[in-house]
């Protein structure tokens, strides 16, 4: 027993034992492992070793269940805010396939050979993107919305031959992405200039005529305050001053109901795609979704799959005009992304290939119409809903003067998260929420909302 | 063991999504309607996206099969040099799908997601005790984003300073992020050619380093799996400059609990979690890139960061020099909680991992350098790197030997990287793999090499076994076809 007791745990990840350790050094022909270690100088070394706590398999277990259980979720509360992530319903068969093992613990499929799974994956995610955005080419994804927005807007400018320096970005774009945006900025000598909203809850496209040197315009669709802008219109004015039109979206599912991007000439289309099956998790790993029309394929930042044929002539899938990217272009690479976000992109393929293309439709619908109760039930109820603009599952209500009070009554009490209050973002709107209904609202849940937020 | 790891079962063909599937099937269930539909404007109305109708019985079998076409850490060795594929332990992703941390908003007030912040708190602590730097911060969605983290850093720590600097020294062994991300916060980036021991000398970079220069980039362990050993003293060149030092910490899997990056003169090192710290690299992300900075440069780190005081822990923008947000919410906060449960589940053994690991890459080197060229004949770090040059009379290169290893059942190293080694073959065997594993790879190793002088066509006609043999590559990219 005792022999037992003083042995050193054995940690299960490190499949050596002493005697491994023993034949190996001896082959390598140094004394002990510390000596493997003798080309790094003394001044570069630990004057303390280490000094972190170690956990069984089982003790995790238990740590980590109490730090999840100090973090609320969908499971203890009903969140009615979205602005940016989303709690949609994924399937269990998409979740599972996801996580077999060939999946997540392949690398970036640097030999197609043994890498077709991911490989025709994410071509099958570009399709289907091309084919809900209406665009032609769909890259193989980027980190999330907010650094997609910043490379699509740098792609415009080399769209330009950086000729012209200055973008615009609606303010009605999330205010979480022009943040990170000006991050992406601040040291390129670009400039961002934003554009005010309008009464009814869209953008305000009259500011652009003020701008010298434009080389793109961005709007969100829906917006932040979920409204849907007139694209159309929009891209005839940017177009005009020869600028180049970005859309951006938060939530991707709109375009089952609402007319896509693409449909409305849009030259860049780029965005968050957390809501195509991915767990909020707290805000990431969410999914770059990025589109382009082909004219611009050169200018694309990231990856890109393509099709091509082995020796044999079977068809079979390659990374490919990797020429763009900095591991071949280096300092004059359109981006200096390399590892994406793979397996949220397969995800979303996923996701999208388990609604199919009626599900998907009936899914926005579904959404829409019960936002659209919440909206007529809250009006009814003596609410203001302040802007307009038609929306799909986010909308802006304006509460009475003293309703930040009873919004934290709310979520302590009934566990209920009443929106998002817009006054953190936009100062102007003292008393706005955002607020956002998905398919996992029942009307029971509605009906309880507006019941509790009655003035 | 005699028999190889390469072998055949019965690969499954299976079509495109869209060539599968019949209008009217689906693999979802539709949540009840329980309220009225209510129509859409017209202006506004789209047709919806034309996806194909499968059932769920065909989306598990068409992703399955997919899969078994796929090769992951849980297959086999995956010796991708400087990519550090290490095993993916399977209570992480337990941790990672808790609903507390799967199913939580990032907007929720930050009384009422304390367990989340905690955990970005303690991991951001742990990896600065592990690099032997002051502060962290854990928003960088992957190394590449955490290389402009730091770039920016410098730009703005010039700034406040008073100063602009254009110029960043780059190594000729670094990854090819470095200078895009260089490139991306506004610097040029001047080369610095790699010394005749494989390391950078402090003479060349004595030579370049000007006040016009921001700093240097440098990669240690570096990409030819060799400490660079006079970092130091290139620090204190750099430093008497006025500039500063970013290191690519891609390759800390080395040196966890031996080296201390602050007295090594490093300011600003970012940490690729999916290396190092054992999350599942997904076949190309998500992956995550904190950056741990000095002391000095510690007010300049991203925001919102996690602070904890008497009430608890919150989210807060009070850090004026910040260089601002780089996601919209924290970063890939699923990833955190694998690469916490890693650190916890190890705890001090991190340097454990880090001597087997050097260990067993070493011990490849010792057992292959008879009969592959090995252009730096020196004790390694976590990676050793050999060339094709004892394979060029036989006309069979380092792509060759790269798909004949498929057909060994190994997923090949790191090929023609990095760039300053013509016909580089660079091994990273990690921590994960036992003896026997590294013993039969290196017996594959030298029977290839046998094979390139007695059978060569064995080597170029590879690989056999897999779905598909050595794809039209030029055809892909002179012919785009990038969706169907």
């Amino acid at each position: 027993m005792k022999e037992i007791s003083e042995r050193k745990q054995i940690m299960r990840y490190l499949p050596h034992t002493s005697e491994d350790i023993a034949n190996m050094l001896t082959a390598v022909g140094v004394k002990d492992l510390d000596e493997l270690f003798a080309t790094i100088p003394e001044d570069c070394r630990r004057s303390t070793p280490l000094d972190l706590p170690t956990l069984t398999e089982w003790e995790l277990n238990a740590h980590m269940e109490k730090l999840a259980a100090q973090t609320v979720s969908w499971n203890t509360h009903t969140i009615f805010a979205g602005a940016g992530s989303y709690h949609h319903f994924i399937p269990e068969a998409a979740r599972y396939v996801l996580s077999r093992s060939e999946f997540a613990t392949a690398y970036t499929p640097y030999q197609p050979e043994m890498s077709q799974g991911t490989l025709q994956g994410i071509f099958e995610y570009q399709t289907l993107v091309c084919r809900l955005l209406g665009m032609e080419i769909a890259n193989a994804s980027l980190y999330d919305g907010a650094s997609a927005l910043a490379e699509a807007l740098l792609m415009a400018i080399r769209i330009g031959r950086a000729k012209k320096k200055t973008v615009a970005v609606s303010t009605l774009v999330n205010p979480y992405y022009r943040k990170v945006l000006e991050t992406y900025f601040q040291s390129t000598g670009f400039k961002v200039e934003t554009l005010p909203y309008l009464p009814d809850g869209s953008t305000d496209l009259a500011a652009i005529d003020a701008i010298d040197d434009l080389a793109g315009v961005a709007i969100q669709s829906p917006n932040f305050f979920g409204g849907i802008e007139d694209l159309a219109a929009a891209g005839q004015v940017i177009h005009d001053r020869g600028a180049v039109f970005i859309t951006a979206f938060s939530e991707p599912l709109a375009y089952g109901l609402v007319k896509s991007p693409g449909r409305q000439d849009a030259d860049i289309v780029c965005g968050e795609g957390q809501s195509l099956g991915l767990a909020q998790s707290f805000g990431g790993p969410g999914l770059g979704i990025f589109a382009a029309k082909q004219k611009y394929l050169r200018n694309l930042p990231g990856r890109l799959v393509g099709q091509t044929t082995d020796t044999d002539g079977r068809r079979g899938f390659v990374l490919t005009l990797s020429t763009r990217e900095q591991h071949i272009r280096r300092e004059k690479a359109t981006s200096n992304i390399c590892s994406n976000q793979s397996l949220c992109a397969m995800a979303a393929g996923i996701y999208m290939a388990a609604l199919g293309g009626s599900g998907f439709r009936e899914l926005a619908a579904l959404n829409r119409d019960k936002t659209e109760y919440l909206k007529g039930a809250l009006r009814a109820a003596g609410l203001e809903l302040p802007f307009a603009r038609p929306t799909f599952n986010e909308f802006v209500v304006k509460f009475p003067a003293d309703f930040d009070a009873q919004w934290q009554k709310l979520l302590a009490e009934k566990k209920i998260l009443c929106g998002i209050p817009l006054v953190c973002y936009y100062p102007e709107l003292a008393d706005h929420y955002l607020l956002c209904v998905t398919e996992t609202k029942s009307r029971e849940d509605l009906d309880r909302l507006v019941e509790e937020v009655k003035p | 063991m005699n028999e190889y790891v390469g072998t055949q079962g019965l690969i499954l063909n299976e079509p495109l999504l869209w060539e599968r599937g019949r209008k009217g099937r689906t693999g979802f269930s539709l949540p009840t309607r329980d309220v009225d539909p209510v129509a859409l404007d017209a202006a506004i109305a789209g047709e919806g996206p034309d996806f194909p109708d499968l059932s769920e019985v065909e989306i598990v079998r068409h992703y399955t099969r997919l899969s078994q076409w796929n090769y992951g850490v849980d297959s086999g060795m995956y010796p991708l040099g400087s990519c550090t594929m290490k095993y993916n332990p399977k209570t992480n992703e337990r941790q990672a799908s808790l609903p507390g941390f799967a199913g939580s908003h990032p907007l929720v007030p930050s009384e009422l997601c304390q367990g989340a912040l905690q955990l970005i708190y303690e991991l951001e602590h742990d990896l600065a005790h592990i690099s032997g730097l002051e502060a962290a911060s854990v928003q960088p969605a992957a190394g590449a984003q955490g290389e402009m983290t730091g770039m920016l850093i410098f730009a703005a720590y010039h700034r406040h300073r008073g100063q602009t600097r254009s110029k960043i020294l780059i190594p000729d062994t670094a990854h090819g992020t470095n200078p895009a991300s260089a490139a991306l916060c506004g610097f040029k980036s001047v080369p610095l050619e790699t010394g005749p021991e494989g390391v950078l000398t402090p003479e060349a970079v004595a030579a370049v380093m000007d006040e016009d220069t921001a700093g240097l980039m440098v990669t240690n362990p570096n990409t030819l799996g060799l400490f660079e050993t006079h970092i130091r003293q290139i620090a204190d060149i750099v430093h008497t400059k006025g500039g500063l030092i970013y290191g690519d910490g891609a390759n800390l899997n080395a040196v966890m609990g031996i080296v201390d990056f602050s007295r090594a003169g490093i300011d600003v090192l970012h940490i690729n979690l999916h290396k190092t710290f054992s999350t599942p690299h997904g076949g190309g992300g998500p992956g995550a890139g904190p950056v741990c900075v000095s002391r000095e440069l510690a007010p300049f780190l991203p925001t919102p960061r996690v602070v904890k005081d008497a009430r608890g822990y919150r989210l807060t923008e009070e850090f004026p020099l910040s260089i601002g947000k780089l996601n919209a919410f924290y970063g890939n906060f699923g990833i955190l909680v694998r690469a916490y449960s890693f650190i916890r589940s190890l705890g001090n053994q991190l340097k454990d991992a880090s001597q087997h690991a050097v260990l067993n890459a070493n011990y490849i080197k010792e057992k292959l350098k008879d009969r592959y060229h090995l252009p730096f004949d020196k004790p390694c770090m976590h990676e050793c790197v050999f060339t094709d040059r004892h394979l060029e009379p036989y006309k069979v290169t380092t792509l060759d030997l790269a798909k004949r290893l498929i057909d060994y059942g190994f997923h090949p190293p790191t090929i023609y990287f990095p760039l300053v080694v013509p016909g580089a073959i660079m091994i990273e065997p990690t921590e994960s793999e036992s003896r026997e594993n590294i013993d039969q790879f290196i017996t594959t190793m030298r029977a290839i090499a046998e094979e390139a002088r007695t059978s060569p066509e064995l080597l170029t006609s590879a690989p056999r076994k897999t779905k598909v043999r050595r794809l039209d590559e030029t055809a892909a990219a002179r012919k785009p076809c990038l969706r169907g």
